[in-house]
């Protein structure tokens, strides 16, 4: 079995147990949600983190950025939204009717997903030319000011934050938030999967592997990362423009701008398998489900028992599960015995010319 | 195999380059000039200066002062991946390259920038683009290292699959930093061959810095010998080897 079939195993699968999520998992039907958006945040954090070896330690910010745009972009369609924010949720006034949410969604998410993209094209010119620690550090810099931004604004309810609008009673939000949290999970995959199957993913791990010879090979690396952040960007608003809805409450440090989900988008793709397109997927699944095992049963020490788990992941797992997987296994993943045509044998550079 | 250019002028000229690190003087009023087509040396003692000069050619180091032209072009300020767009690639004395791929994904990654819009970064390849990186990676004898990581590759594997993909880079002029340096015995004079076999083949231009003296005589047609950071002397090899003061500051008696 190749790769490839075991991918598309892997993705029907998934489709399938996403699909019936409803009638599989009906009591934890909102927790599921977050998995499938938690999932988007890491297989967008590994584009630019595993994939182009720029680690991010802010795309915590194009999540919020992406929250707050859909929800003022689905408010605004109807009232205005200092009006909005000012009633912080009290007026009853405010009312949408289920054409005016679905017309919102349809509008807000991609405005979201498309901000957010736009925020990186701005910050990446600034920021991408650092390397290293320099851009991890700028980054989380960046992500600490715009959620101080966010908290200081009246227009976008400040410190207060926002609420996303209200749902008449004839949508059952739950559901519809569950299959917008699935759909974009199932769309990142694919779109990642395209992607990485293009000459792209060589030029952005050429990238992370050793940028100076790209540069000395002439790739356009400013514009190739700048692709791989917007990109990645692009679907972290998107995740947080359903996240702002799926939530109904958006607070600018516990919702939006979460440090905490900044780092547990990190550290998925890490468990997982940093610069593979399963890793994330996979991290995001163990991750989540102990993270939701350790809130129920270890109440109280539910952060020892994720710090300990971050621990072992590092120490155990240096290469994630997928990495580890292939060390074991390394025939699982053997090189395709493809259509090379045979050739004079060679030994590998030892022969001398004749 | 290039069209020619108009002038007459030579394919890379350096003029009085001076580059300074801090009070130290790397490079001091270095010019010199390369023919199209041919093949010349830059030789010298450790710390000479040699590959600092390669930096600054390449666009890696701004200089302090002079000049460099390529094609007829003032480069001296351009970004280093623009002016190896232009055709002016370099290789790198430890070598450089993306250890966690395979050699035909190395090979694949370093296509000539013509083969590399929007187009061709969003697709999947040409088969004639990999039919291309595999006739290269025979050339070398990397063949059956191809689905190999090539960071897994010895020192002078990993030298020669840094060889083909600057030729699959297909460039006019190849700046070789040290390329015969860590390879052992036997496989030098096939190296040699090939960079001849670039050179005339492919018309690639060559400017190579070279420490083994009987590879270097025998390849370059000029050579150019830097001391202390400064050019000492330049001329054929026959002049150079006999020449008192190379013999005196780098080549001893033999």
């Amino acid at each position: 079995m190749s790769t490839r079939t075991a991918g598309i195993i892997a993705y029907a699968a998934l489709f399938a147990i996403g699909l019936f999520g409803p009638w599989l998992f009906p009591a934890h039907l909102s927790q599921f949600s977050k998995l499938w958006l938690f999932m988007v945040l890491a297989l967008s954090w590994d584009l630019l983190g595993g994939q182009t070896g720029y680690n991010s330690f802010g795309n915590i910010m194009f999540f919020g950025i992406g929250m707050y745009a859909s929800a003022v972009l689905q408010v605004g369609l109807i009232y205005p939204v200092a009006d909005y924010t000012a009633a912080k949720g009290g007026g009853t006034e405010f009312v949408f009717s289920a054409q005016q949410i679905y017309a919102g969604l349809a509008l807000g998410v991609p405005f979201g997903g498309l901000v957010a993209m736009l925020a990186a094209v701005v910050f990446g010119a600034l920021l991408l030319g650092m390397r290293g620690h320099y851009f991890a550090i700028a980054t989380l810099g960046l992500a600490v000011a715009t959620a101080e931004l966010a908290a200081g604004w009246d227009y976008i309810g400040a410190g207060s934050g926002m609420i996303a609008p209200p749902l008449p009673n004839d949508i059952d939000g739950t559901r519809l938030f569950y299959y917008l949290s699935f759909a974009l999970a199932m769309l990142t995959i694919a779109f990642l999967a395209w992607l990485y199957a293009t000459r792209f993913r060589l030029a952005i791990n050429a990238i992370r592997d050793d940028e100076d010879k790209a540069e000395a090979l002439g790739h356009y690396t400013v514009r190739n990362k700048m692709a791989a952040w917007a990109i990645s960007a692009l679907f972290t608003g998107l995740a947080g423009a359903i996240y702002g809805n799926l939530s109904r409450f958006i607070d600018p440090h516990d919702i939006a701008f979460n440090a905490e989900v900044g780092v547990w988008m990190i550290l998925m793709a890490i468990l997982g398998g940093m610069g593979t397109l399963w890793g994330p997927v996979i991290g995001a699944i163990v991750f989540f489900i102990s993270k939701e095992l350790f809130w129920t049963y270890l109440l109280g020490w539910q952060r020892v028992a994720l710090g300990a788990l971050i621990v072992v992941i590092v120490v155990f797992f240096p290469e994630g599960i997928v990495g580890w997987v292939k060390n074991r296994w390394p025939r699982l993943f053997a090189p395709p015995t493809e259509e090379d045509s045979p050739r004079q044998p060679d030994n590998g550079g030892e022969a001398a010319h004749a | 195999m290039h069209e020619l250019q108009a002038t007459d002028r030579p394919l890379l000229e350096v003029k009085h380059v001076t580059k300074r690190f801090g009070g130290v003087v790397a490079n001091h009023d270095i010019s010199l000039s390369v023919e199209r087509g041919t093949i010349v040396g830059l030789i010298g003692p450790n710390g000479s200066g040699k590959t600092t000069l390669f930096n600054c050619i390449v666009g890696h180091h701004p200089i302090d002062e002079g000049e460099i032209w390529f094609k007829g072009q003032e480069i001296s300020r351009y970004r280093v991946d623009h002016i190896a767009r232009m055709g002016l690639v370099r290789t790198f004395q430890q070598t450089h390259i993306f250890g966690r791929m395979t050699c035909i994904e190395n090979m694949l990654t370093s296509l000539p920038p013509a083969r590399r819009g929007l187009r061709d970064l969003f697709g999947h390849g040409r088969r004639a683009d990999r039919a291309r990186a595999l006739e290269l990676l025979e050339f070398v004898g990397l063949y059956s290292k191809r689905h190999h990581q090539a960071g897994s590759l010895s020192f002078g594997q990993q030298k020669l699959l840094e060889f083909a993909m600057a030729l699959m880079n297909e460039p006019e002029m190849l700046l070789l930093d040290e390329p015969t340096a860590g390879i052992n015995p036997t496989l030098i004079n096939g190296l040699v061959d090939r960079l001849r076999r670039a050179n005339s083949e492919m018309g690639i231009t060559l400017l190579v810095i070279e420490h083994n003296m009987r590879v270097i005589m025998n390849m370059a047609e000029y050579i150019y010998c830097l001391a202390h950071g400064e050019l000492l002397a330049s001329g054929p090899p026959e002049d150079i080897r006999n020449d008192q003061r190379v013999i005196d500051a780098y080549l001893g008696v033999s």
